[in-house]
């Protein structure tokens, strides 16, 4: 049907653009290399569905593909741990403190026409709704803390975008994120590597992608430091190449879970009990999705000794509290596992595992389970092992693979199999 | 090939707008408000410009008032009625659900302000209803705004009945005009219109440039201060280009209304005809009483973006939704209100003809309409559920 795949010879690319320092060096780098490149951004959502939306009523918001993902962590608690934004706001703008408005629109539109290339703007609410949110709050709801970032590049950007990258015509879809993408052998499998600037490798919220998503993701910036990024950002006259990484999951901008939580579904969670591991009442929670394993903070609990969450129990609404010694633990079970740079092992093997996107890798060993799920166990007990996160598993920089961390028991989430029916 | 087919985002101005308003840029430079020769020529252009555009709708010179388009006649025409309102006590407003934005982000800023708004329902063939307007009128309504026709699905409006009822209520009617004039004949005294909101850009004018007629005797605040212009109820200094085109673009379109409107309905009926052969496919909207030019289906299983690209890689610049709402988020607001479902009102094909456009493209359209929906189909995985029953068919 319809569009050539190339043009002139070129092969045709598709750069999930955002505005940002990242995607604007990515789709230069690719121009460079000779791709017939198209510009496109996607809209995830717009104000009623977020927290806080008086602030900035007007902004539209669109997502700023792959940049800048990264995890909220406060001191003590994985609290929004993982939790990534894709993007590059400005940060000092408090009160624009999101990163899909109207001006990144503009800018990822005036660095495409700076560069020649068409750009496009799609809409993808829906899917958006269904596919990253419902997860997130549903997440929350059954005790865990998500991380939506690795939803949205597993259905949206690698997913959905790349099906309208193919009507245009394009054989490549190219994000601004930090990871590199190889083959072993030609006609062999495809492999992902952290980024060169390890302190920008962002491998772990992409462990979802599948062979073939790979075959057809190009991420020009794995190779490079962010440094040397900035720099080629200067170069090629990016106005906002000064521009800082935000921190924040984009359709929560304040920060404010719960709050988002609680108008998304409608409902104020329930007030429970605070209990220890015997079962002991210590107090009453204002609602479990306001707790995260490993919160210290907040927990209104007098005491002589800390007390830390070490456990979220959706069906009895408790929330079970423990001393800091016991937040610790050496194994995990993961579900929904993905093998990237490895075909599925029949034995044990040992690996480097994270699990959270702040967390270094840790030695392990790990195993698939006759029930398709993947079980780590860790060379030394590890703190705050949390339902929700991924655990991603390396061979030093090679990405063998991952999971969602769901503790001992399988829980599926309730997932909406049609975007239409997620209507709150 | 090359069509354009999305005519109702805008129009391509013919060339002897083009030339009148490059007489005016060249040589009537002068500011009208001087009293000098060279202004005095421009207030000639400018008078000469607003009894035109009287003309064509069956008004007074002196209710004519040029503005920066239709947003903007329709935000002064709501925001001043419902401000004379409020100083007699008055403050319900009554509009329809699938008005522009231009109306319905005005009412909405509005209620916040202490009005009470009234969304009347449109029903499924996108027309409302006279009697429902009846219905809605209290003894404290300010306002009733109807659009004389549809942006997305061209639907023409009872705007004659409608503005009788108010009329005999003495409550103020406002339509927005702007997407039927120039395509269907306007007779403010006739249809019993108090105001009246055009745009220049969608009958061959340019952009930046449209007009707000408010009939003799109902108040009109400004919105924007500083100077007399307009009669003191428009400050700035007028486009005279703009203007002049204006009324030369309208004047254009009325001189060959009738030969337009018989030509591009013929394309209009050809091109449903043909879509409608696709299956599970349906024209939004009523049939009879639409716009000459306007074609919008929606066809289930297949997103209106993903349409849109294949067919502008055909050449064919097509819409979906309306361009206002194509850059925002929400699927149509316009299809939710005549009851479709998300899934349908998300996959909406708008295709706006005008006299420029032939039968030979109708069927090129046509051909590559339906070829491309096969495809987006064949790739769908909501198309798959529904062939195998897993889903229900919605058309």
């Amino acid at each position: 049907m319809g569009i050539s795949m190339e043009n002139n010879g070129q092969t045709k690319a598709l750069i999930a653009m955002s505005g940002g320092v990242d995607s604007s060096v990515a789709a230069a780098l690719m121009q460079a290399e000779g791709y017939d490149c198209v510009g496109a951004m996607m809209k995830l959502y717009q104000g009623e569905d977020t927290a806080g939306t008086e602030k900035r009523k007007s902004a539209q918001m669109a997502h700023k593909p792959g940049e800048g993902e990264q995890d909220v962590r406060t001191d003590e608690a994985v609290r929004g741990a993982g939790i990534c934004c894709s993007a590059e706001a400005a940060a000092d703008q408090a009160e624009s403190r999101t990163c899909c408005s109207t001006d990144d629109a503009e800018d990822a539109a005036s660095v495409a026409r700076k560069l020649g290339m068409p750009f496009y703007v799609f809409r993808f609410t829906e899917e958006f709704r269904c596919q990253v949110m419902e997860r997130f709050v549903n997440s929350y709801l059954s005790g865990e803390t998500p991380n939506p970032c690795i939803d949205c590049n597993r259905y949206m950007k690698f997913e959905k975008l790349y099906e309208r990258a193919r009507l245009l015509g394009c054989e490549k879809i190219v994000t601004g994120h930090y990871a590199r993408i190889s083959r072993d052998g030609a006609g062999g499998r495809w492999q992902m590597r952290k980024a060169v600037d390890q302190t920008k490798d962002q491998s772990y919220v992409l462990y979802q992608l599948t062979q073939e998503q790979l075959a057809h993701v190009c991420l020009p910036l794995g190779e490079l430091t962010k440094e040397r990024v900035r720099g080629l950002a200067q170069e090629y006259g990016f106005f906002n190449a000064r521009k800082k990484d935000s921190q924040d999951i984009c359709f929560v901008p304040d920060g404010h879970y719960e709050k988002f939580i609680e108008k998304y579904t409608g409902r104020r969670a329930p007030e429970g009990n605070f209990v220890t591991q015997d079962g002991e009442v210590l107090g009453r929670h204002k609602g479990i999705i306001h707790y995260t394993v490993g919160q210290r903070r907040g927990l209104g609990i007098a005491a002589a000794h800390p007390y830390y969450v070490k456990e979220i129990r959706p069906e009895s609404n408790e929330v079970v509290l423990c001393v800091h010694e016991a937040l610790f633990q050496r194994t995990l079970t993961a579900r929904d596992v993905n093998w990237v740079s490895i075909a599925q092992p029949d034995q044990k093997i040992r690996v480097q595992a994270k699990i959270r996107y702040r967390h270094s890798p840790q030695g392990a060993t790990a195993e698939m389970t006759e029930g398709g799920l993947l079980k780590v166990t860790f060379d030394e007990p590890q703190r705050a092992i949390t339902r929700g996160q991924s655990v991603v598993l390396y061979d030093g920089d090679l990405v063998l693979g991952g999971g969602k961390i769901c503790g001992e028991e399988q829980k599926t989430a309730e997932i909406c199999r049609d975007p239409r029916n997620s209507e709150n | 090939m090359q069509i354009y087919a999305d005519n109702a985002a805008t129009t391509r101005m013919p060339g002897a707008v083009i030339d009148v308003m490059k007489e005016c840029m060249e040589n009537i430079y002068g500011n009208p408000s001087s009293l000098h020769s060279p202004g005095q020529r421009a207030a000639e252009v400018l008078a000469q410009a607003r009894e035109s555009v009287a003309l064509m709708i069956g008004a007074e010179p002196k209710e004519i008032f040029f503005t920066s388009g239709g947003s903007e006649s329709d935000n002064q025409a709501i925001r001043s009625a419902a401000l004379a309102g409020k100083r007699k006590g008055k403050t319900h407003l009554i509009s329809t659900a699938f008005e522009h934005h231009a109306v319905l982000h005005t009412l909405r800023k509005l209620e916040g302000e202490g009005f009470e708004v009234t969304l009347l329902p449109v029903y499924e063939n996108g027309i409302v209803r006279a009697e429902d307007v009846r219905n809605a009128l209290r003894e404290d309504t300010a306002l009733v705004s109807v659009m004389t026709a549809n942006n997305e699905i061209g639907t023409i409006q009872p705007v004659k009945e409608i503005g009788a009822a108010c009329r005999e209520a003495g409550v103020v009617f406002h339509t927005d005009a702007v997407q039927a004039a120039g395509h269907i004949g306007l007779d403010v005294k006739e249809m019993n219109i108090d105001m009246l909101s055009l745009s220049a850009h969608k009958f061959g004018g340019p952009k930046g440039t449209g007009a707000l007629y408010v009939r003799k005797g109902v108040p009109l605040l400004p919105l924007i201060e500083g100077g007399a212009q307009e009669r003191g109820r428009r400050a700035g200094t007028e486009n005279i280009p703009g203007i002049a085109g204006m009324a030369k673009a309208f004047s254009l379109s009325m001189e060959r209304l009738e030969e337009n409107r018989a030509y591009v309905s013929g394309l209009r009926d050809a091109l449903i005809e043909k879509l409608s052969e696709i299956p599970h496919a349906r024209v939004n909207g009523d049939r009879e009483r639409r716009l000459p030019g306007n074609v919008n289906f929606c066809f289930e299983g297949v997103e209106g973006e993903s349409l849109l690209l294949l067919l502008d890689a055909d050449g064919i610049a097509a819409s979906s939704g309306s361009a206002c709402t194509s850059g925002s988020l929400d699927p149509s607001h316009v299809l939710l209100a005549l009851g479709l479902p998300h899934e349908v009102a998300h996959g909406s094909l708008r295709l706006t003809l005008s006299a420029e456009n032939t039968m030979e493209e109708v069927e090129y359209m046509a051909a590559k309409i339906k070829h491309a929906v096969r495809y987006l189909r064949e790739i769908s995985p909501v198309w798959e559920e529904l062939e195998k029953g897993e889903r229900k068919h919605v058309i």
